[in-house]
């Protein structure tokens, strides 16, 4: 819990890009509005990530003019008139490109970062 | 997520609005943020405030929502009405194919209005609407003298009466105050006619004498090369020419070195100065249906002794108005006539713009073919509305289940718009392919002597034009259908039974309404085209005083001289022609009628006149031989012959009108006339002719004179053969004869005088063709709507009529109630148009020859064409009708 709340003081600025299919992959689960996108992402990533909600917005409203996610009027959990986005097909086809993109990027940076001697010589 | 229900929708009931929504959604953001802080111990305006803190600059987040909601909103929108609008002509598409005989119809009918009106406005803008081929057209002015001649004289005289001599042109030039240059030309082009030899065949030119400033004045500019100088235009001056473009491009293959090199013309070198522009055509301007080779300068000394010889057109300097110009003229001219008591003849003037001198008798005959069009497409317009309203009506079903299913009326709007674009674009876009061949085809009548003609396009503005009355008939097409359906299910919302019959039975009476319109509309295009006709035909029926068929005429050229020597080469080129077999008759006119013409006086000794214009006569300077080429008759007296050469009286003859005027008291046979043979020189009158119609088809004769050839010196030369072979057989024989005779005979062929006589009548034969071919089609059209009309009618009564018929109603009686509905249709018609022609014909009158506008024939005749016509549309539904199986209609309902 400690440690935590450590990283909740200092949390980690986003990667240039990483918000959007944090956004998405928020929505993969069901409709939700503005405020919950932040709050799961925040309590999925237990506050490791900062997501300022002044850009959250902006990057919504760009997913739903891109047609990646799209957006309904409805009730809150206490009654009040919330705007729910959800994934479309595109948005969820997005996703999984996204993620297998971010695989592989974690994969080459991580293979890079954990190196322990450089690569044999080259083998003509 | 809970859906929203109805009630809440309320903020947005006026459409989308994304500033609301972006601030809604930050809003509740906001709250929620405050109210999970609370939860967490905060206070509520220290919650407020750290809420705010975290999100940030709240006004800038919702002008950035408000901004991209509104794009997304709108290209949300245009994609949505493109989608309905794709939808709808999918639509449209789909129900043209399930029926193509229905499209096709009105398609066609569409196609019909639209080629027709493109094509007649093409013609009315270019001979009308638009402003002359020249810079700055309407400062230009013609120039037309002798207003103080009678009008009968004037048309006697011709050409003569509204020309001037170089004298009065010169001191007008001098002394005006109107104009910034006043420019002539000789419209006596028969003193133009020039050969150009050196080139291969030698070759005949027609060309114009124009004076030094004449294209400057009209700001034409050479195509290549210069205007005349000062001293190519002076007498003895350097010879020089300029030739039009057709002439530079055909003869010399538009060789651009041309200019400043010589060619031989008349046997004389002329150093080519310079060609005109190809857009520059002087025929169509200024002599309609005549093409001009070259420009020749006209050295004003050389003409200064020959009479009424220019045209004058002025160009007014700016600011000058065509009335200012008039009164100067109006002053100008007798002042000038007191200064010079020499002056032969009156040249007060008229004063007209240019464009009003070519085509202002053009006006009243356009305007009339353009009503005629316009009544066409009415007429096109109401044969598709009631196609339509019968097809709704027929659709009704489909509508009401749309409206079910909740299309608004702005939808249901939209389909039908749709349907009547499709219609309309393709109906618009055969009918221009048409329009483009229509005029195509009337810029090569070359033989209608129409100015401006040949330069009839499908431009610009007839494209807009045609645009213009096609999107206003998709319009109508789309409104008419709507306004019914409203109609139709007001009704349906207020009985109880959608299958009433007040529905059907009031459309048919709308549709029948439509019917007797159109055949209204018919009889007005009907009387117009036949009082045309009428008129056409009495033209054709004129008395010309010569017989046109079988004889042929063709220029020639040959060696002159004196009086004497001029007689002696032409019997002897006559006899080798009337040697030639076929030839009953050969004879040579300087000139032919129907054509160009001039005056000489003409007086009976001892008798007085109130002006010189009293003594005028057309002049034809003539061989023997041809009246009898001609088919002219001798009422007294005989013709020239051979014998009269050698005895060398003076002598002439002259036409009935010239007795008549000259020699009120009798016969003036055997007697002497005075004519201006370089002064008043006696003749005997050998012989009185019967009229000759001169100068056109529909103008009574003035008096006329012939004189031998060897007497008069005449103006150009035109063989003409009677023969009893075709002119085409006969042609190259002749030419041959002409080519001993003088090597240089150009190559021509042989014209039928027919020709002549049909070029004259060309305009009237030509607006005939036209308004009575939108005639013929307003006829059709009518036809059409009363088969629609009566057809639906019987197809509505199946049941009515099979119950007749199983009543023991005959085949018969039901064919001849059936007939009788489509007659009355007509009849109704009828009686509407034939007051409407009356007001109608009245417009008409002017263009009318010996037919008044009342003209009982061609009523009669319309009549009996409508009603036929009718007979034969209401005969094919009644036969159907009168076949119906009694049983099979019955069970069928």
């Amino acid at each position: 819990m400690g440690k935590t709340r450590d990283t909740h003081d200092d949390p980690l600025e986003l990667v240039r890009g990483t918000l959007d299919v944090l956004i998405l992959k928020a929505l993969a689960w069901g409709a939700l509005h503005g405020y919950a996108v932040s709050a799961l992402i925040r309590r999925q990533t237990d506050g490791a990530l900062l997501v300022e909600e002044g850009t959250l917005y902006p990057a919504l409203w760009r997913l739903e003019e891109r047609s990646l996610i799209e957006a309904e009027w409805g009730l809150s959990e206490n009654n009040r008139k919330a705007k729910f986005y959800r994934l479309t097909a595109a948005g969820r086809k997005r996703l999984r490109d996204d993620m297998r993109m971010w695989d592989t990027y974690a994969a080459a940076v991580n293979k890079m970062l954990q190196a322990t001697r450089p690569p044999a010589p080259e083998v003509p | 997520m809970t859906p929203l229900p109805r009630w809440r929708r309320y903020a947005r009931l006026f459409g989308p609005d994304p500033a609301a929504d972006a601030r809604d959604e930050l809003h509740f953001h906001l709250d929620s943020k405050v109210q999970d802080l609370r939860a967490e111990g905060w206070s509520e305006d220290a919650a407020r405030v750290e809420a705010a803190r975290q999100l940030g600059d709240v006004q800038a987040l919702e002008a950035v929502g408000a901004h991209v909601g509104t794009r997304r909103q709108r290209r949300t929108d245009r994609t949505t009405t493109l989608m309905a609008a794709v939808q709808d002509l999918r639509l449209a598409f789909r129900v043209f194919l399930r029926d193509p005989g229905y499209a096709c119809i009105v398609m066609l009918v569409i196609a019909l209005g639209i080629a027709t009106n493109a094509t007649v406005f093409s013609v009315v803008h270019t001979l009308l609407l638009r402003p002359l081929p020249f810079p700055e057209p309407q400062a230009l002015t013609w120039l037309s003298s002798g207003v103080g001649v009678a009008k009968e004289a004037r048309a006697a005289l011709g050409l003569s009466s509204v020309t001037y001599t170089v004298d009065a042109f010169e001191a007008f030039q001098a002394s005006n105050q109107s104009f910034a240059s006043v420019a002539a030309y000789n419209p006596f082009f028969a003193d133009s006619d020039y050969l150009l030899t050196g080139q291969g065949d030698a070759r005949a030119l027609d060309g114009v004498m124009v004076g030094g400033n004449f294209f400057q004045t009209l700001g034409v500019e050479p195509a290549i090369g210069r205007w005349f100088a000062p001293d190519e235009v002076v007498r003895n001056g350097r010879p020089a020419v300029m030739l039009s473009h057709a002439l530079w491009r055909d003869q010399f293959g538009a060789n651009p070195d041309l200019v400043g090199q010589t060619i031989t013309i008349d046997r004389r070198a002329v150093t080519v100065v310079g060609v005109l522009p190809e857009s520059f055509d002087f025929g169509s301007v200024f002599a309609p249906g005549q093409r001009f080779d070259v420009f020749m300068p006209a050295v004003m000394d050389d003409l200064r002794g020959a009479g009424n010889t220019l045209s004058i057109v002025g160009r007014m300097k700016p600011g000058v108005s065509v009335q200012q110009a008039q009164s100067e003229a109006d002053s100008l001219f007798p002042r000038l006539q007191r200064e010079h008591p020499e002056w032969w003849g009156d040249y007060s003037s008229t004063v007209t713009a240019l464009g009003d001198h070519v085509r202002g008798h053009l006006r009243r005959p356009l305007i009339v073919l353009w009503s005629a069009v316009g009544l066409l497409l009415v007429m096109a317009c109401v044969n598709v509305s009631s196609l339509l309203l019968a097809r709704v009506s027929s659709r009704d079903q489909e509508f009401a289940m749309r409206a079910t299913l909740g299309a608004s009326r702005v939808r249901l709007f939209a389909m039908l718009l749709a349907e009547s674009v499709v219609l309309t674009a393709a109906g618009t876009a055969l009918g221009v392919a048409l329009a483009l061949l229509l005029t195509r085809w009337l810029a090569r009548q070359d033989a209608v002597l129409l100015p401006l003609l040949d330069r009839v396009v499908l431009g610009s503005a007839s494209l807009w034009w045609t645009a213009a009355i096609a999107a206003a008939m998709a319009f109508v097409f789309a409104v008419v259908p709507m306004a019914r359906l409203s109609r139709t299910h007001a009704e349906r919302a207020l009985q109880a039974s959608g299958r009433g019959i007040a529905g059907p039975r009031r459309l048919e009476q709308l549709r029948a309404t439509l019917v007797v319109v159109q055949v209204a509309l018919a009889c007005v295009l009907l009387v117009g085209a036949g009082l045309l006709l009428r008129s056409f035909v009495h033209v054709l029926d004129v008395d010309l005083g010569f017989a046109p068929s079988r004889a042929a005429a063709v220029e020639i050229m040959y060696e002159g001289g004196d009086g004497a020597r001029r007689g002696v080469v032409l019997r002897e080129l006559l006899d080798r022609i009337g040697a030639l077999p076929g030839v009953e008759a050969a004879g040579v006119t300087d000139m032919l009628p129907l054509g160009r013409n001039r005056s000489w006086g003409l007086r009976a000794p001892g008798a007085t006149y109130r002006d010189n214009h009293e003594m005028a006569a057309r002049v034809r300077v003539v061989t023997p031989g041809y009246l009898e080429a001609m088919g002219m008759r001798l009422r007294e007296g005989r013709a020239f012959s051979w014998d009269d050469a050698a005895s060398r009286e003076p002598i002439v003859i002259i036409n009935e009108a010239a007795a008549r005027r000259h020699w009120p008291a009798g016969s003036p046979l055997g007697s002497v006339a005075e004519v201006t043979l370089d002064g008043w020189k006696p003749a005997r009158i050998v012989g009185i002719l019967a009229d000759v119609r001169g100068q056109s088809v529909e103008a009574a004769a003035g008096p006329e004179m012939y004189l031998p050839v060897w007497l008069a010196g005449p103006s150009g030369a035109e063989l003409v053969v009677r023969s009893t072979m075709p002119a085409s057989t006969l042609g190259p024989s002749v030419l041959r004869v002409l080519r001993d005779g003088n090597p240089l005979q150009p190559a021509t062929s042989l014209r039928p005088l027919q020709d002549l006589v049909d070029r004259s009548v060309s305009p009237r034969r030509f607006f005939l063709l036209l308004v009575g071919g939108l005639a013929v089609l307003g006829l059709a059209l009518a036809a059409v709507g009363i088969f629609g009309v009566i057809s639906y009618a019987v197809k509505q009564r199946t049941r009515e009529i099979g119950v007749r018929m199983a009543l023991g109603a005959n085949a018969g009686q039901v064919r001849r109630q059936v007939m009788f509905r489509s007659l009355r249709l007509a009849g109704l018609g009828l009686a509407v148009g034939a007051v409407a022609s009356t007001l109608v014909a009245r417009a008409l009158s002017s263009l009318l020859f010996e037919t008044t506008p009342t003209d009982p024939v061609s009523y009669a005749g319309v009549a009996v064409l409508v009603v036929a016509l009718a007979g034969l549309a209401g005969y094919l539904p009644a036969r159907h009708a009168s076949r119906i199986e009694p049983m099979a209609a019955l069970r069928k309902s």
